[in-house]
């Protein structure tokens, strides 16, 4: 037994395989004798268990352990501005909860109190005010589940296939249900007359932390379903995700998703603030660079079977299921290939796509214990059919690091392990 | 920056204003609230997104829809929060710094992570060289080399950083280093002078590199056709393998793993439950053996914090590794200067001696008073307390 806690993950894919060995020999044995599980007295059928008082704020069991954020330390300098990653991989459904939900900060993620919060709305607006959290409260609230995908998610990718599973290739996203007050509420409380026309006007928002990461949106966005958020899954934002309040940009890139919001001003221009002119930038291959590529096009992944996620139980019904999303708007089919993308079928959605939140997808299907190449690819509800990597190199290049929505291909071998690759 | 600002700047602007805001706050607060529906819902709802600048346009009259909630924000609070500079030069403030002066700035402040020239320690950006590469494989984007305005340099250099120590710089002291950075890329000369007269003046290399983003008119026409279903290509090889890189992070499993025979899963909940009580005699004998060294958890605990300004550069605990400054595990008690595969400063060095709290307290208060030529390029603890506790956090790590 002691070698089974905590292997490295090559140790835990042997495992499995030698757990799907095991499977086949407790089958025989189960044809052989009576199952002791159901035969004997089990430990947890005859004790107690944990009283209510164990446990005031539940984590997962413990046999789930291994369901957690990861990072990738060689990608950044220093954790404190760095980026760790969902385990899409073991998750299931649509919503992301808060304790695996990836990070991203740019200075660490602080601790601020609500006493101590104060948003400032200044600019070109009638009346520059200042709210506390409490005054937030006493706003209409709204409720919307959105994705919110870093800009560099897949970023590893683009000059090849590289790191082996989709909680890191594609756990830089996570899936919530917000509360929170609409901006334009915020807006409108501060007075836009003094601002004259919108059309060409913008929203500067700006963070707490010591990275005061700011980012401009125009001023269409923010009147549209741009929300000051309070709340995620129920419960306040942890600490990770920007308590007491962020900033929720439906459908646009992770960074500007504020953390800590403190400022929102209103301006007649854009900044150029370093995170929309240096980064998140996208260099095409004759080195211009598009800016201002916010909107995140649709995209999705198998989750399972995957690299984390192997086959463990041989030829027979399979369930191959993933997540798809698109800051345009819903999801409308998702296809999967096992061949590569020779050939597709259409996928079951769980629910009918909602806009700019992650939909799941399932093929129900039979494996013949050989290989697969498993890819999916998601379309919109206006008609965007998600690319493969050759489609998206033809246009920009192999220099661009964000917005790489990709097709995914998984290598599934007849053992039942997954790799992720490239094919022609 | 906005205009309100220079609205508001001076003092009896300001106050006028302040007096306009008060009124209209006394006025707002005697408004019926929350009885007015009708103007809640002034602001139409989102049906098309090209329609709502159009829809707030018109509704934009004083008071409509409005709650009373907030207070006007003063001219002092909006001049402490709004900093920010803009591409035209708006927000920034009347100062100046040349490059000579910047070059020890940047030595001080800057070149523990970004090189002395600029050109980024391990991980750190690179700030200089990189020109003419945008085009190339792995371009090397540089505020030389890639970023469109300066603006944006002295804004984040004002607002964000040193990293760990943002917004202790002085106006003219970001002029210089802003000034140096422009050295640093052959863009200036090293007699230059950078203020917010002649600001405009510089040239960014890459100001035209930019476009803005046209996927709608170059992806979005050929991605939104119906896909192929059947007979999509003739053959599909694997060109390239993720495990052939082995760049993957290791996991841990989880402490169980599924599918066990029962017999072996009776035998693995025993055992945990003596692991737990070996755990519980431990923290018994802990409890106990510290009470004589007077480790102060709380004090440990305020020291975590206050080592967030050092982590930038140094690990402790375990696997701490050497980065861009030694790793301190068992650092209080230790010669100086003796971490292993650490490549020290001259100066320390040379010191000899223990860090003791004496000698840690004398060099954390003041780096480079204590050690002329240091590296560590810190400015130092203030606060005697920080200090006690930083050291006593340290020595947990033994």
């Amino acid at each position: 037994m002691s070698d089974m806690h905590n292997p490295s993950r090559r140790a835990f894919l042997r495992g499995t395989a030698a757990a799907a060995a095991g499977l086949t020999a407790a089958g025989a044995a189960r044809a052989n004798g009576p199952d002791p599980l159901i035969t004997e007295v089990q430990e947890w059928a005859t004790a107690f268990g944990d009283g209510v008082d164990a446990t005031p704020y539940g984590l997962p069991i413990q046999y789930e352990s291994d369901v957690v954020r990861r990072n990738v330390e060689w990608l950044t300098a220093d954790t404190t501005s760095s980026i760790n990653f969902t385990p899409i991989h073991a998750l299931d459904g649509t919503i992301t909860p808060q304790g695996c939900a990836f990070e991203r900060h740019h200075s660490g993620a602080i601790e601020l109190r609500k006493e101590d919060y104060r948003l400032m709305i200044n600019g070109l607006v009638d009346t520059p005010l200042v709210f506390s959290y409490a005054d937030l409260e006493r706003f209409p609230r709204e409720n919307h589940v959105y994705f919110c995908e870093c800009a560099a998610n897949t970023g590893m990718e683009w000059a090849g296939a590289q790191l082996n599973g989709a909680q890191f290739t594609h756990g830089m996203i996570h899936n919530m249900e917000y509360t929170g007050v609409s901006l334009r509420t915020l807006l409108n409380e501060a007075g836009l007359g003094a601002a004259g026309d919108l059309a060409d006007k913008w929203v500067y928002v700006e963070g707490a932390d010591a990275s005061s990461n700011g980012r401009s949106i125009p001023m269409d966005k923010a009147l549209d379903d741009v929300l000051v958020a309070f709340k995620a899954n129920g419960e306040a934002l942890r600490k990770e995700h920007g308590y007491p309040v962020r900033l929720v940009v439906p459908g646009w890139e992770g960074n500007m998703w504020v953390k800590w919001l403190r400022r929102i001003e209103v301006m007649s221009n854009a900044v150029e603030s370093r995170e929309e002119t240096s980064k998140y930038t996208d260099t095409l291959a004759d080195g211009t660079s598009r800016k201002w590529t916010w909107v995140m096009d649709a995209k999705s992944v198998i989750t399972s079977p995957s690299p984390q996620a192997p086959i463990t139980h041989g030829a027979g019904p399979l369930v191959i299921t993933g997540l798809a999303w698109s800051g345009h708007g819903a999801i409308t089919r998702v296809d999967v290939s096992k061949d590569g993308g020779k050939t597709w079928e259409t996928a079951r959605l769980a629910k009918p796509g909602e806009k700019m939140a992650l939909t799941r997808f399932y093929l129900d299907t039979e494996w013949s214990g050989e290989d697969m190449l498993l890819q999916s690819r998601a379309i919109d509800e206006t008609g965007y059919v998600q690319p493969t990597k050759a489609q998206l190199r033809d246009v920009r290049g192999e220099n661009s690091i964000y917005h790489n929505n990709c097709i995914q291909t998984w290598h599934v071998m007849p053992n039942g392990e997954a790799e992720n690759v490239e094919v022609s | 920056m906005s205009k309100s600002l220079n609205l508001f700047g001076g003092t009896a602007l300001g106050t006028l204003a302040v007096l306009t805001m008060a009124v209209n706050f006394a006025d707002r607060n005697i408004a019926d609230f929350p009885e007015n529906p009708p103007v809640m819902t002034a602001i139409a709802p989102p049906v098309v997104s090209s329609g709502l600048v159009g829809a707030a346009n018109a509704s934009t009259g004083a008071g409509e829809g409005k709650f009373g909630l907030g207070r006007p924000a003063l001219a002092e609070e909006i001049a402490a929060w709004d900093v920010d500079v803009s591409p035209d030069g708006t927000g920034l403030p009347v100062g100046s710094g040349s490059v000579e002066d910047g070059e020890m700035v940047f030595s001080e402040n800057c070149a523990v992570c970004h090189g002395e020239f600029a050109e980024g320690v391990d991980n750190w950006p690179e700030l200089a060289g990189g020109e003419g590469t945008l085009a190339d494989d792995d371009p090397v984007k540089t505020v030389g080399s890639y970023w469109p305005y300066l603006s944006t340099a002295w804004d984040y250099v004002h607002r964000s950083m040193p990293y760990g120590s943002a917004q202790t710089l002085s106006d003219d002291d970001v002029y210089a280093i802003v000034a140096y950075i422009l050295y640093s890329n052959f863009l200036v000369d090293d007699d230059f002078v950078l203020s917010n007269e002649n600001f405009l003046e510089v040239e960014m290399p890459n100001a035209n590199g930019f476009i803005i983003d046209d996927r709608a008119e170059t992806e979005y026409p050929i991605w939104r056709t119906e896909p192929c279903m059947e007979n999509c290509k003739d053959s599909v090889e694997i060109t390239m393998r993720a495990t052939v890189l082995d760049v993957t992070p290791e996991e841990e499993a989880a402490a169980t793993p599924a599918a066990e025979p029962a017999v072996v899963q009776t035998a693995a909940v025993s055992e945990p439950v003596a692991e737990a009580a070996a755990a519980v005699t431990e923290t018994a004998a802990a409890v106990e053996a510290p009470a004589a060294d007077a480790a102060d958890p709380a004090l440990i605990a305020a020291g975590e914090k206050v080592f967030g300004k050092c982590k930038a550069c140094h690990q402790v605990g375990d696997g701490a590794k050497n980065r861009t400054g030694p790793q301190l595990n068992g650092i209080v008690g230790a010669e100086i200067a003796s971490v292993e595969g650490f490549k020290y400063s001259g100066v320390l060095s040379d010191m000899g001696g223990i860090w003791t709290a004496e000698t840690l307290a004398a060099f954390l208060a003041d780096p480079r008073g204590f050690a002329k030529g240091t590296k560590m390029s810190f400015a130092g603890l203030k606060s005697e307390d920080d200090i006690a506790a930083v050291t006593a956090y340290l020595a947990s790590f033994q």
